[in-house]
């Protein structure tokens, strides 16, 4: 029995609509609690800004294409070098950095949940064997179906039912969270070296287009009640002129659930881009935040660049391949059987490039252009974008113009002609950054349920004190306080547990892997569907048997059982 | 009692599909696994030492395991330069609990990398690694490479389960659609069978992969008339078919790896990778020897961020191959205590580095009598993953697999006994 008061907290809750109220935090046993009793241990938040812990929607920090990453970089692993100490092993990497080394840095920041953004159901034992290896956060995987032959041949049926069935059967059998879509179909086609182009173009050999694909996968995750959405990354990423494919895309949504978003769409960023080419490269993010304004069952997250040095990583093959023609540094690339791909490559963003600057102003007019916080939220696309640690910047450019005039005046002089990023006034308040960080990220993940992202009664008591008091702080004019102040937390408390104090890690914690497990009627049981069996008996190189990640993988875990309506 | 889908302890290939029966605790039959597998499975229950062994003056005697933990522990806790070496053939639990304790001693942690597939490391660390899955080859792959190494012996099934004999989904008649190109110092076995055997003369490797990668770039004017010891009409035909391929792959082995050249010869085979994949798809594998040698590096660079060769002497990890590498290590006398798990550097490394061995507080984590034997001090026997024990390991291309435990021996496991000699370890060196 553990219980802790958190004294005199300056509390922001968008979930609960507490906005900016000063108050004590009672927990119990690792939840938040009523009222504890006069032997707790008590933390005085002294009226600094206290929110909920941070949930990252969209990360990559564990599995293949991440170790990978560290794997190819022994460059990257020269920052951010620091001593074991205490209950802290050693950490090496800046933009890759070791599990440890990424569960400290979040923690430092006040983050408490993180979803990893893609893992290949083959590997999925790799995902799972480094969450174990993260001490401080709770975490989730999306699974990658993008190139999944079993739900292709499903969709060129149009058998949708088969769809959620292969869906379910696969989440439980990996222990993933939800699905996600990168690229869809032209991972398959990089299969032989190929892409598509957009959602209309056919999938060689399965005759299925990705615009199918994805309205499959949107109804199939809603006949299986996932609590998130179908987490989309669009097709024809990072090419000039690809905005039209994305706004084409979200047109297609369907809007299916009342709760939340039928369709998560990730780091538009990269996906707002005008012009034909390089040199007529310009921001599209003006006609994207509207069709994303006009169309409630889409949310976006930003996937921000920030200039300096990082590794890109992402399912999306082929992409990575045409970035490594432009970059000419080096280049990974690794299929995956039946399922999708992914590429890696490291990237130097550079205030003098005015493509660099492009993207780097087009992230966040996506933020400023889109009116609800609630549906645009705070990522780099960890690394892509740029390392989880630049969120601090981020929060102070999306409060304050005049940062972001300052960084502007930095940036490649011809930005200005292809960018809306200098007119646009709007600032962002406390509970707007609460939003972006924490509480619309939960909501988007349909985790608020299990007490994640608010600090309600039964909550989990994820919690994050900054040294920053808000009455006494012009955000607009003191930026670097609020860089300074989101960087590191006074406290950050992990289910009930101080795990972070003024830079320091306090405790080797364990975290809670979240998995989904759709309940499935029998006759929808992939797993005695001869047609499903004999794929993988004939094509994958493993047994159908030696597939499932076993439970010996999970240490701590929340298992979320759905009712399925197959 | 008939064990179905068991996975091969042996090579990086990790067959899951073997067939084991067993009677009490002997392995009387194995299916579907090569010679070599099949011999280590069917040997399981023989040849192990029955507890640990410790020298006492010209002889040894047997032990306690207590007693051989506390003698790997204090050895350990007294070196001023550790080394932890070996990790390639037991499980990814134990080489996780080993980099913490290298960590918390401030030694050194190294695996069998450094000497098979190290190089092909510090190639892909320069310029990258365009591979995929087995499967995604197995389906694909119309025209396979092999660059010094001899499959048919060495990863026996590695042509029936991915490659040349394997059914594809793309091909129409895999064997007969598919083309083998084979390089190497010496028509070895699996010459027999390639469309192309491509000799180079020794320490040639390096010249042919820039031969190769010139005519691929369409300057085939610069290549002369041979190549060491391969015609230039065999470099274009053998550059055509790689171009014309709707999917190559390549794979090599330490023929490639730790021939004159080292990492540039993987470096430039990657180049050449690279340079096809602007035509056709093609990738590249590494032919992985241990069954969880590619496991080892995973582990280490999630925890640490470098694959092997590890020195956590400055309470940092540095990592600086050729300076950390156990051999190296070894070589300079600079260890002063070692303790060695699942390997057997008395087969494979110099002789100096032996001595040194011999000369230093060692102890040796094995389940049988090696050549390792007799250069150490203590030796403990465990339990064989695979056989006797479960456990993550890592196949050649990256994907983990659960290796299974079918029989029991009474033996503890590699993960067990290095986690006591860790815990005695942190009673003394508190995190």
């Amino acid at each position: 029995m553990s219980e802790l008061l958190v004294k005199n907290a300056y509390v922001i809750d968008p979930i609960n609509h507490i906005d900016g109220e000063v108050m004590d935090i009672a927990v119990k046993d690792g939840y938040i609690v009523e009222d504890v009793g006069p032997k707790a241990e008590v933390i005085d938040a002294g009226g600094c800004l206290t929110l909920p812990g941070g949930v990252d929607s969209h990360t990559h920090v564990c599995g293949t294409k991440v170790n990978f990453g560290r794997y190819m970089s022994p460059e990257d692993m020269r920052a951010g070098r620091e001593v074991r100490r205490g209950v802290k092993h050693a950490t090496s990497g800046y933009s890759v950095p070791t599990t440890y080394a990424n569960s400290y840095r979040y923690a430092l920041m006040g983050y408490t949940t993180l979803l990893e953004g893609a893992m290949a159901p083959l590997e999925a034992r790799h995902t799972h064997e480094e969450f174990s290896a993260t001490p401080l956060q709770d975490m989730m995987a999306n699974t990658l179906f993008d190139g999944n032959w079993g739900v292709m041949k499903a969709v060129a049926e149009g058998d949708i039912e088969r769809v959620a069935a292969i869906v379910g059967w696969t989440l439980s059998a990996v222990k993933g969270f939800g699905i996600k879509l990168t690229n869809p179909g032209g991972t398959e086609a990089w299969g032989y070296g190929k892409d598509l182009r957009c959602i209309k173009d056919e999938v060689p050999h399965f005759g299925v287009s990705p615009a199918e694909i994805i309205e499959a996968m949107i109804r199939a995750c809603e006949m299986l009640r996932l609590p998130h959405s179908v987490h989309l990354h669009c097709n024809n990423l990072g090419t000039p002129g690809n905005y039209a494919c994305t706004i084409g895309t979200f047109n297609l949504v369907p809007d299916l659930n009342k709760t939340r978003q039928s369709l998560y769409a990730t780091h538009v960023q990269f996906h707002s881009y005008g012009g034909s080419d390089w040199k007529t490269f310009c921001s599209k993010a003006e006609p994207v935040a509207y069709t994303v304004n006009n169309l409630p069952q889409i949310v976006i997250d930003m996937g921000q660049v920030m200039f300096g040095k990082t590794t890109t990583m992402t399912a999306d093959g082929p992409m990575e391949f045409n970035l490594y023609r432009l970059h000419h540094n080096k280049w990974s690339n690794h299929d995956v059987e039946l399922e999708t791909g992914s590429g890696i490559i490291p990237v130097l963003y550079r205030k003098k490039n005015l493509v660099n600057s492009i993207m780097w102003s087009i992230g966040l007019e996506l933020a400023l252009l889109v009116k609800d916080p609630w549906r645009c939220l705070l990522t780099t696309d960890n690394p892509n974008g740029a390392p989880f640690v630049k969120y601090p910047e981020i929060i102070a450019l999306l409060m304050s113009k005049k940062y972001r005039d300052a960084e502007f005046a930095t940036v490649n002089r011809r930005t200005e002609s292809r960018v809306i990023l200098p007119s646009l006034e709007r600032e962002m308040d406390w509970n707007e950054i609460a939003v972006m960080t924490r509480a619309g990220q939960a909501k988007a993940l349909g985790i608020t349920g299990i007490g994640k992202g608010h600090l309600g009664i039964g909550a989990e008591a994820d919690i994050a004190v900054y040294p920053l008091k808000v009455g006494e702080i012009d955000p607009a004019q003191e930026y670097q306080k609020i860089i300074d102040g989101f960087s590191k937390t006074r406290w950050t408390v992990k289910r009930g547990r101080p795990v972070a104090r003024d830079g320091e890690i306090l405790v080797h914690g364990e975290n809670t892997t979240i998995w989904v497990d759709p309940k499935i009627s029998p006759a929808h049981d992939m797993s005695r569907d001869p047609e499903f069996t004999e794929m993988f008996n004939h094509w994958y190189s493993v047994r159908m048997s030696n597939y499932p990640v076993q439970d010996e993988y999970l240490k701590r875990n929340l298992r979320m059982e759905t009712e399925a309506t197959i | 009692m008939i064990h179905e889908d068991m996975i091969c302890p042996f090579c990086g290939c990790l067959c899951d599909d073997l067939v084991i029966e067993t009677e009490g605790t002997e392995v009387v039959r194995v299916d579907n696994a090569c010679t070599l597998g099949s011999h280590k499975l069917m040997n399981a229950g023989t040849h192990r030492l029955k507890s640990p062994i410790m020298r006492e003056g010209g002889a040894w005697r047997d032990a306690r395991y207590e007693e051989a933990i506390e003698y790997a522990a204090g050895i350990l806790l007294d070196a001023d330069r550790p080394l932890l070496y070996g990790w390639s053939s037991t499980q990814g639990e134990a080489q996780g609990t080993g980099v913490s304790m290298a960590e918390l001693l401030g030694g050194v942690i190294d695996s069998t990398t450094s000497v098979c597939h190290g190089p092909s490391i510090l190639a892909i660390q320069e310029v990258g690694h365009p591979g995929c899955t087995l499967g995604q080859v197995k389906n694909r792959a119309d025209l396979i490479v092999y660059w010094g190494c001899n499959p048919t012996e060495a990863h026996p099934r590695h042509m029936s389960r991915y490659t040349t004999y394997a059914d594809g989904y793309f091909l129409e008649n895999a064997f007969r659609d598919r083309k083998l190109i084979l390089v190497d110092v010496r028509k070895t076995e699996t010459a027999s069978i390639a469309d192309e055997f491509v000799q180079v003369k020794p320490g040639g490797d390096y010249a042919v992969l820039s031969a190769l990668r010139a005519i691929v770039r369409g300057r085939e004017d610069v290549v002369p008339p041979t190549v060491a010891g391969v015609t230039k009409e065999q470099l274009l035909r053998v550059a055509a078919l790689c171009k014309e391929a709707k999917f190559g792959a390549l794979f090599f082995g330490v023929g490639l790896t730790m021939s004159p050249g080292k990492y540039k010869n993987v470096r430039n085979a990657i180049e050449l990778v690279d340079e096809l994949s602007r035509h056709t798809k093609f990738t590249l594998t590494p032919l992985r020897g241990h069954y969880n040698v590619y496991g080892s590096n995973e582990v280490f660079t999630w925890m640490t961020g470098y694959p092997y060769a590890v020195d956590f002497s400055r309470q940092i990890a540095f990592y600086n191959p050729g300076e950390t590498t156990a051999v190296d290590l070894m070589a300079r006398k600079e260890c002063d205590a070692a303790l060695i798990v699942a390997s057997d550097p008395g087969a494979h490394f110099p002789k100096k580095c032996l001595e040194h061995l011999a000369s230093i507080p060692s102890v040796l984590i094995d389940p049988m009598h090696t050549m390792t034997t007799p250069l150490v001090r203590c030796q403990i026997p465990t339990a064989v993953t695979g056989m006797d024990a479960p456990g993550t390991a890592y196949r050649m291309d990256g994907v983990p697999i659960h290796v299974k435990k079918f029989m029991d021996l009474g033996y503890p496991t590699d993960t067990e006994i290095i986690g006591s000699i860790f815990e005695k370890v942190k009673e003394v060196r508190h995190p």
